[in-house]
């Protein structure tokens, strides 16, 4: 009954998510299907990019594998609870046995990765995670509630194992599973049955509501790149990093106007006018959308932007974070939501009070700082391509709002008159080729 | 003993007029067209070619900005207007193949022009000369003059993370047979010099340091003597960065062609 409950509101949870990605823009991504596996299968399964930073890949690969691995026992906790059953996979014998001990010392580098997390966050403050005008109180919050739950979620697992043992040793049956970490401790909670029990039941109850809870807590949470990180990789882009997108519906008015003859094939029926660039979420693309909902805040493409580096304002993953509050703001909210907004006195950020994602969140003077570089893109470990994000809103800047900053009004108008961003007579551009000598050797 | 020779850069237009096409086009892009430091670049790379007997031709007037700066800043129509301008004229003299020194252009012309009809193969010189090395059409006997000086290679961003060269240009400083050094950030991780995104252009953002500086100090860092880029823009920013930290006298920043046409002795 709750498992039914929990599922169904996760359920109830993912169509708000899937409406909200569909606010944005289609765009078919083509592309060979065996590239993009290969590419899940390293950057989402094997997790590649994460091994940048050796330190936290291995931390979180214990953490990853540990989901995946001991979630496998939620299956027989499941039947179990539905069926009053006990330890129901038992019958698997060895295998049983290696699976529980698997669990129980997964369980524990879990418990422990998340403890050194926990003391990167609030101890040694690693600036990538805890810097920032985006890492605000929820963010922050999100991060913590996140490891400490899972750290709880193991140590109910723990308990129910040390009772369950007790009880097993007390009533003198042979307990399947293996338990490598806990079996020394049986007697940690004394050999009172009715408190064994108590405890038991309380370690189970807590592990499975504690797992339906955290589901459902997910759509909330960055943590919700568990599951949107598989998907995302798998339509990340395959074309060079440097190859930006075309804007088809500049290319038939340019064909149009240099050739009246050509004829601009029809808009599809109902669809709005195109904007040129993005002012809004609704102007991204469903994929820009959903690279918001992959976004784990883990600040990799912040520590490495060179324009973030030398104390400019922009910050890849504060314009990441900023496309899906406004996204859950502009469409259904998640459970918990209250996105605070940039507006004390001590803020850089200085957003109006028009709340599109442009202005309203993503200032200019961000966006103008982005050198393309391509760092933020190369460096996130789930595929995101921040860049996109910020060329469609320069796009809108220039193209709709003829808001460019002045230097590059002046560069754009050297290109139209004279070929060359400089400011150089179109008849000197061959001068370089004057009195031009080799040495030739005889 | 050697002697100078004056080189006739050969010009598309009269190739085309004789009824001859070249094997490459040498995209010179504008930075090597006008940009004092950058046009001994130009002239160093055509000398390599000279050198070498590659039949090429350059589009010399008739040649335009990619577009890659208007792209970069958003102005998506100008960058249409420039690549198709562009197209026609490559098209109408059927070329096939192009070379360029640049980056950015290179960037644009092989990833952003097919888009909108112009299909070419395209080469950045780092690639060209590392052919050229390998077929030992370029010897450098003994390493030349940089034989054993430190040199560290800044990373462009258009060629490094854009398109996945980053061993070329290092095999064609090899050839060198000189002391390279990596920066810590190097390759795929490579700092950018700060002129990307039309950066070029503009005053930067308010901050607390400039990015030309974060990487000169980088590349100073190294203790190399020599900065070897293979782009105008980090070549200026670079050379800018080493001169805010007063350093202009012990380092100096060269382009891998630079490097190249100087061990080969071809300069004059």
């Amino acid at each position: 009954m709750v498992a039914a409950l929990g599922i169904g509101l996760f359920g109830w949870q993912i169509r708000k998510i899937a409406h909200n990605i569909n606010l944005g823009r289609d765009k078919t991504i083509a592309g060979d299907v065996s590239q993009r596996i290969n590419t899940l299968l390293l950057v989402a399964f094997g997790q590649q990019k994460m091994f940048k930073r050796p330190l936290p890949a291995v931390l979180h690969l214990f953490v990853y594998i540990g989901f995946l691995v001991i979630n496998v026992e939620l299956i027989e906790i499941l039947i179990d609870g539905t069926f009053g059953t006990h330890r129901v996979l038992g019958f698997l014998g060895p295998v049983y046995n290696v699976l529980m001990a698997i669990n129980e010392i997964l369980g524990l580098l879990v418990i422990i990765a998340c403890v050194i997390f926990l003391a990167r966050r609030n101890l040694t403050k690693v600036p990538r995670l805890t810097r920032g005008p985006e890492m605000r109180a929820w963010p922050k919050l999100d991060a913590n509630v996140i490891l400490i739950t899972e750290i709880v979620l193991m140590l109910a697992l723990f308990a129910f194992n040390i009772a369950d043992q007790k009880l097993s040793q007390l009533n003198g049956v042979q307990l399947a599973g293996a338990f490598p970490v806990t079996s020394g401790l049986v007697d940690l909670f004394g050999s009172d049955v009715s408190t064994l029990k108590t405890i038991a039941g309380i370690g189970w109850w807590v592990h499975i509501i504690g797992i339906l809870a955290f589901m459902n807590y997910l759509p909330s949470s960055k943590h919700f790149h568990i599951l949107m990180s598989f998907p995302n990789v798998y339509y990340s882009k395959l074309e060079p990093k440097g190859q930006f997108s075309n804007v088809e519906s500049i290319t038939h008015e340019i064909k149009a106007m240099l050739d009246p003859s050509y004829v601009v094939p029809p808009a599809p029926e109902g669809a709005d006018p195109q904007k040129f660039g993005a002012k809004d979420v609704e102007d991204l693309t469903w994929k820009q959308l959903m690279d918001a909902y992959t976004c784990t805040e883990c600040g990799r493409c912040t520590s490495v932007c060179p324009a973030n580096i030398t104390g400019k304002l922009l910050s890849p993953r504060k314009i990441v974070m900023d496309t899906r509050d406004r996204l859950e703001e502009k469409g259904h909210s998640p459970i918990i939501f209250a996105p605070a907004h940039y507006k004390e006195e001590s803020e850089r950020v200085k957003v109006t009070e028009e709340r599109t994602l442009l202005r309203g969140y993503v200032t200019p003077e961000e966006l103008w700082a982005c050198t393309t570089c391509n760092a933020c893109v190369e460096s996130c470990p789930v595929n995101i391509n921040q860049l996109s994000t910020i060329i469609d809103l320069r796009r809108f800047l220039v193209l709709e709002e003829s808001a460019a900053p002045a230097a590059l009004n002046t560069m754009f108008s050297n290109i139209e008159n004279n070929g060359a961003p400089w400011a150089f007579s179109p008849s000197d551009r061959f001068n370089w080729a004057d009195d031009l000598f080799m040495a030739s050797k005889n | 003993m050697s002697e100078k020779k004056q080189i006739q850069v050969p010009v598309m237009a009269d190739l085309a007029a004789r009824g001859e096409s070249p094997e490459v086009l040498f995209w010179v892009g504008c930075a090597g067209a006008f940009d004092d430091r950058y046009k001994s670049v130009t002239r160093a790379f055509v000398r390599i070619l000279e050198h070498v007997g590659t039949k090429y031709a350059v589009l010399g007037m008739e040649e335009t900005c990619t577009g890659d700066p208007a792209k970069r800043a958003g102005n998506e129509f100008l960058f249409q207007m420039q690549a198709m301008t562009n197209i026609a004229t490559l098209d109408g003299y059927g070329i096939k193949t192009i070379v360029t020194a640049c980056p950015h252009c290179f960037n644009t012309i092989k990833n952003e022009y097919p888009a909108l009809g112009g299909n070419y193969e395209v080469i950045h010189h780092s690639t060209f000369l590392q052919n050229l090395i390998n077929e030992g059409k370029v010897k450098i006997a003994g390493g030349g003059e940089f034989k054993g000086k430190r040199i560290t290679f800044h990373d462009s961003c258009y060629l490094g993370r854009a398109n996945n060269i980053y061993e070329a240009p290092r095999e064609v400083l090899a050839a060198l047979d000189a002391d390279l050094v990596e920066m810590k950030r190097s390759r795929a991780n490579g700092l950018c010099c700060g002129a990307g995104g039309a950066q070029m252009w503009k005053e930067p953002e308010p901050g607390n340091k400039d990015i030309n500086v974060e990487r000169a100090e980088e590349a100073i860092g190294t203790g190399a003597t020599i900065i070897a880029s293979a782009c105008p823009f980090c070549m200026t920013m670079m050379a800018d960065g080493v001169k805010n930290k007063n350093q202009e006298d012990n380092v100096k920043v060269f382009d891998i062609a630079e490097l190249i046409a100087q061990a080969e002795g071809i300069n004059a």
